[in-house]
């Protein structure tokens, strides 16, 4: 950060932030230098921010109201519905909100594929910020199996039996797991103690995740490093601030949109039936944001195998920053690889298809196809574009590009 | 508990066999150091002492987190259940709920013994014999969990008349073993004993 020394203005302000430099760090956030050419990709990480205080702001409220005990949970989320004041939009908030903090993350996650914002020298926030995506999946599972409905009892009995693959101590982990020899009320005390637990560690890992963009700084879509401060930056504020919120208004839009009109689109009918251990919904999916890696996991016809399969889909990514080899970041310059990420886009669509399709004939045959091309995205595409691919020479800065395309329409004149 | 104080126990005494040998290890040092006049390897010992010491104490402590989470007495303690099984007709199954797992309890039909009895065994996924799997051929006693991520599969369904799961699409014959599917193993017999001729007690 090549920024000058800050000093506060006022006497008190010298004292206070020569003790603790809290002064200094809002300094540093609001004059933090940011390319000025980034896009509408660029605001989802604020809107993330956003997602995770709505969620821990309004699971707080619910946690006063809600009881975890398995002859009074699916009551107490009806009560929530029926009795508490505001309760029925706190909780729709909450269940979409996962939904919208999930469809934040993955354009997220996208964003840096395209741009290549995980390779050198970021590769840590790259890997800070996959483990905060593996800490929203456990999250999101046990915040599901809170309300106790059929779906919520279904998706902690299959989730936590993958764990029974495990050869030799498979059973035990999973009674330990448990609490019990099924998904039963010590379970869902413990899930719920952890669902409360997990959002501050993913606080806390967005706050080295910001701390670790704050070293390199941004990426930008032309992908080339920058001077910072330079012509090529702009302050954090007033100008990322007024762009981030202004894509939050658009996102809020959409999401008071399904919380007001369309609150349970995307749950399960399902879930309004209580917990019944001796019937099984006759078609259990996930949510839809799990769906991919659930394609995964039936694609292969073998019960550790797709366990095995599965975690690894998940893992490989936190390698990709070693697995792409190629020095230039953004697809703009690689026109190779950006129709491999559009390929490897609609793969992932596909798999979400399967993945709430039953494992059956075409479907099955599809997910089959789609899981070995999502390895082969990574673990042979990434590595071998790096050598062979012949990509576009990149401009000398940000401003150049678009500098020479004015003076060219200028002379046309 | 007392597994937890043999846990206990195999630590300490691993512990003293690690103090021993580093003792040895380092005092050889020491020796061979003292013609060099170097005299500050004796305190290599006290901090590996110590790292090991404290490393056993936080072990010790944790445990009782871990073990914690594991069956409490309350749940040991609703191990068994005993059913009344005078009034199950030929064909029918009955299901009764036993350690939080339903409990498929079928009196199969001549056929379906007939069925499960034919089998060859190398046909099989996870081989054994039906009369390794029941007590009396008539009476099928199984936990009602599919192998493969634990759903209850539904009766007469199936390519093998026998159970199908719904989840991931396992079929189980009239004898509950694996036929087709995801599922690694035959659906699985518990513990079980018959009391008299109209009750079995399960556990």
């Amino acid at each position: 950060m090549s920024e000058k020394k800050f000093i506060p203005k006022s006497k008190f302000g010298q004292w206070f932030d020569s003790r603790l430099p809290l002064l200094t760090l809002s300094h540093h956030l609001s004059d933090y230098p940011t390319p000025k050419n980034l896009n509408y990709w660029w605001t989802f990480g604020g809107i993330l921010t956003f997602c995770l205080i709505v969620q821990i702001v309004t699971g707080l409220v619910l946690a006063m109201h809600y009881v975890a005990h398995v002859d009074h949970a699916f009551e107490s989320v009806e009560h929530i519905m029926r009795d508490v004041n505001y309760g029925w939009l706190i909780r729709y908030v909450h269940a979409n909100g996962s939904s919208m903090f999930f469809l934040a993350v993955y354009i997220h996650i996208f964003r840096a594929l395209f741009y290549g914002s995980y390779k050198s020298p970021r590769e840590i926030i790259w890997i800070i910020g996959m483990l905060i995506y593996i800490l929203m999946m456990v999250t999101a599972f046990m915040g599901y199996v809170l309300p106790w409905g059929q779906m919520s009892f279904w998706a902690a009995t299959v989730i936590t039996n993958l764990f029974s693959a495990i050869p030799l101590i498979g059973e035990n982990v999973v009674t330990w797991l448990w609490g019990g020899y099924a998904v039963d009320n010590p379970t869902l005390t413990r899930f719920y103690s952890l669902h409360y637990l997990m959002p501050f560690l993913i606080f806390g890992l967005v706050v080295l995740h910001i701390w670790a963009l704050h070293i390199p700084g941004n990426n930008n879509p032309v992908g080339i490093d920058l001077k910072k401060p330079s012509k090529d930056t702009v302050p954090f504020s007033p100008y990322i601030v007024v762009k981030d919120l202004y894509a939050l208004i658009i996102f809020l839009i959409i999401f008071a949109g399904i919380v007001f009109f369309v609150p349970n689109i995307l749950s399960h009918p399902d879930n309004y039936i209580k917990a019944n251990p001796m019937v099984t919904p006759t078609h259990i999916v996930p949510e839809w944001y799990l769906l991919p890696f659930y394609a995964i996991l039936r694609a292969v016809p073998s019960k550790l195998g797709g366990v095995v399969v599965m975690f690894a889909s998940l893992f490989i990514l936190m390698f990709l920053p070693w697995l792409d080899t190629s020095k230039i970041r953004s697809a703009v310059f690689r026109p190779l690889y950006k129709v491999f990420f559009w390929i490897l886009v609609t793969d992932v669509i596909i798999l979400g298809y399967i993945g709430a399709n039953p494992p059956e004939g075409l479907y099955l045959l599809v997910g089959r196809i789609a899981t070995i091309y999502y390895f082969v995205h990574f673990i042979l595409i990434m590595p071998i574009l790096g050598f062979k691919e012949k990509t576009i020479p990149l401009p000398i800065s940000i401003s150049d590009p678009v500098l020479s395309n004015q003076a060219r329409t200028i002379s046309k004149r | 508990m007392n597994s937890s104080y043999t846990i206990l126990a195999t630590i300490i005494v691993l512990l003293f066999v690690f103090l021993y040998l580093s003792w040895v290890i380092v005092s050889n040092k020491i020796i061979d150091n003292e013609n060099n006049k170097k005299i500050g390897k004796r305190r290599d010992f006290l901090f590996t002492a110590s790292y090991a010491l404290g490393a056993v104490g936080v072990g010790v402590s944790v445990w009782p987190l871990i073990d914690q989470m594991n069956p409490d007495a309350s749940v040991k303690a609703l191990a068994t259940t005993e059913v009344d099984i005078s009034k199950v007709e030929q064909g029918k199954t009955i299901t009764v709920l036993w350690r939080g797992k339903p409990v498929f309890i079928r009196k199969r039909t001549k056929e379906e013994i007939n069925d499960a009895q034919s089998v060859k065994l190398e046909e099989l996924k996870d081989p054994q014999k039906d009369q390794e799997r029941v007590k009396k051929a008539e009476w099928l006693v199984m936990v009602g969990v599919c192998t493969h991520l634990g759903c209850v599969p539904l009766g007469n369904k199936g390519d093998f008349n026998g159970w199908f799961c719904p989840c991931h699409g396992s079929h189980y014959d009239t004898s509950g073993r694996i036929r087709k599917g995801p599922a690694p193993t035959n659906l699985e017999i518990p513990r079980y004993e018959f009391v008299d001729n109209n009750t079995i007690k399960i556990g």
